[in-house]
């Protein structure tokens, strides 16, 4: 599986707030809620993102609340990849439930620029930044996760294993 | 080599003798839990998946506390999706208006969660239980979704970080100063995948309250969850109140820790975080020249009895700043209860203060106090993220109750000495 976009670039500590601020949270519908995504730190992102791009950031992205909102926004606005040097725990756990990839590495979050256009390969975890011409390897996720995210989700991994 | 608290309680609920670091698990889930903004998400993920059932109908808990008495419409039908789900399950832990309070004060209170559990919340603030001597996590709604529907959970086990104190806190300091003290210490991901794990003689000088406060905010430094071991303070707040046998379980002598960390519970000072982040702290004794709009006491971290009687000690008889609006929220019911028949209320409005039934309200900058731009509120919450009570330029201060109290008689922030 492959991707690619253009990257918006964000710092350490992006929080679930920003991400989807709570004032919204009076909605489970996703459409509705994406409208707001980074809002409180990006005006425009929701004008400017498309298809495809991807968002890059620093240390522990997605901190804060267990909203689930959180990657179902960024995924629903069309975000193909999180890359971060590293995600807060419930965030990580979220994305992977909800089928939005992320990535942890360190060097490809710390030198890819606002803008730059990146294409990621999940199978190999690789990421190539066309606009440098660098390439970067990330973890893979560990076989266990991989399965979940095979099977479409946690709950429809959930749902095969019962019907086995 | 031996397992930590945590490594002990995942290992028996995955039915194993011995769990690792690192090692992916399925763990047996003693209590699931969700509130009115995550439980319509789980609900829907639920139906959708084709499951009918839950897994057990007294392992769920289901707490409306962010919107209610509901703030408006859209709130309105997110209570009806939880109140139409636990009617239709039978759930037999469901807490609406009347009964709720905010679910991180009323589960321990109501003897929902007892020591040895395993539990998962979709709300990022469930590692509270580990006060108790439970392992308790916060997740997403998926998560909730499979929990109820299998009574699972796939854990990666983490390693820990042991944190010992001795000593006891001063007269005008809480567990509050002394989580806020280690965030800012150890920064906002300080603890990221691991547990925060309490232990050494101080313990028996912290209150429930306080062992509450701490594990609360145990996510805030990005743990997984912490954990107080269960002495004699645990067993006698347990007594009569637990609906299950609690079950101890203790660190091995040879766990391994990433790091200890020696805390002096004596030295701990009133500890205030700064805009925007929990680790920006600072001692409240340097923020004099900070002037505020807004004082909020309350939430899952700060909205119990002790905290209650914290303000009370310091509002009574005395009176709310000009300028200053200073909102009380106690927890639960039975705190909001105890605060009536206590006098509390009566003093607090006397005072000046407002004081409202249990919600998380501003906490999330939900209602019931949300900031216009540029305002300041000390608040006893545990976020003060970008926008988290309101605008996007106000900001948030986080004390104690004793700081925030002191700070309404002011308006500035103030520590509690000086307006004794
Ligand atoms: S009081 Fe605040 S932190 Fe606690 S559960 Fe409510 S919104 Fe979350």
């Amino acid at each position: 599986m492959n991707t690619q976009g253009k990257v918006f670039k964000y710092k350490d500590n992006v929080d679930t707030d920003v991400i989807i601020p709570a004032r919204y949270l009076n909605t489970p519908v996703a459409a509705e809620l994406a409208l707001h995504c980074m809002e409180d730190i990006d005006k425009d992102f929701v004008k400017n993102v498309k298809e495809g791009d991807l968002i890059v950031a620093g240390w522990n992205f997605g901190c804060g609340s267990s909203r689930e909102h959180a990657p179902l926004v960024i995924k629903t606005c069309g975000v193909s990849c999180v890359i971060a040097k590293s995600f807060a725990r419930i965030f990580y756990r979220n994305a992977i439930n909800i089928g939005l990839p992320i990535l942890e590495c360190e060097e490809a979050a710390e030198e890819i620029s606002a803008g730059d256009e990146v294409s990621v390969n999940f199978d190999t975890g690789e990421i190539n930044n066309k606009t440098t011409g660098k390439i970067y390897t990330a973890q893979p996720f560990p076989p266990f996760i991989q399965n979940i995210i095979k099977k479409g989700g946690l709950l429809a991994s959930l749902k095969e294993a019962d019907n086995e | 080599m031996g397992m930590t608290m945590t490594q002990k309680i995942l290992a028996a609920h995955a039915g194993l003798d011995y769990v690792s670091e690192g090692q992916l698990i399925s763990a047996k889930l003693d209590l699931v839990l969700g509130n009115d903004i995550t439980t319509p998400v789980a609900v829907n993920e639920f139906e959708k998946a084709g499951f009918d059932k839950v897994f057990n109908k007294d392992s769920i808990a289901i707490v409306l506390d962010h919107f209610v008495p509901n703030k408006d419409i859209k709130a309105a039908e997110q209570s009806k999706t939880c109140r139409q789900f636990a009617n239709c399950q039978c759930i037999s832990h469901f807490y609406d208006v009347g009964k709720m309070g905010i679910e991180h004060a009323l589960l321990p209170e109501q003897g929902v969660v007892t020591a040895g559990d395993c539990v998962i919340g979709a709300d990022s603030h469930t590692c509270t239980y580990g006060a108790l001597g439970a392992f308790s996590t916060g997740v997403g709604s998926t998560d909730m979704a499979a929990g109820m529907a299998t009574g699972m959970a796939w854990f990666k086990v983490p390693s820990a970080i042991r944190f010992n104190l001795t000593g006891k806190l001063p007269y005008n300091c809480s567990g509050k100063d002394v989580i806020l003290s280690i965030i800012g210490n150890i920064g906002v991901d300080g603890a990221l995948y691991k547990s925060m794990e309490f232990s050494g003689d101080g313990v028996q000088n912290l209150s429930i309250d306080d062992r509450l406060c701490i594990c609360n905010m145990a996510i805030e430094a990005g743990a997984k969850n912490g954990i107080f071991p269960v002495d004699e303070i645990t067993q006698a707040y347990m007594t009569n109140r637990c609906e299950r046998k609690p079950v101890v379980f203790e660190a091995d002598k040879d766990a391994k820790y990433d790091k200890v960390y020696e805390i002096d519970l004596s030295k701990i000072k009133p500890t205030v975080s700064c805009p925007h982040l929990p680790e920006n702290t600072r001692n409240a004794e340097e923020l004099h020249d900070i002037t505020i709009d807004q004082v909020v006491i309350g939430s899952c971290t700060n909205g119990r009895m002790e905290d209650m009687e914290a303000a009370y000690k310091i509002l009574n008889g005395k009176t709310v700043a000009q300028n200053t609006r200073c909102i009380i929220i106690p927890a639960t019911m039975q705190i909001y209860r105890d605060c009536i028949e206590r006098g509390y209320v009566t003093a607090f409005i006397d005072a000046g203060a407002v004081v409202s039934t249990p919600t998380c309200g501003p906490c999330l900058g939900g209602y019931m106090g949300i900031l216009a731009a540029g305002e300041r509120c000390v608040s006893t919450t545990n976020r003060n993220f970008v926008g988290r009570m309101g605008h996007t330029e106000s900001e948030v201060y986080l004390s104690s109750p004793f700081t925030a109290a002191a700070s309404a008689l002011t308006g500035f922030i103030t520590e509690y000495k000086e307006v004794q």
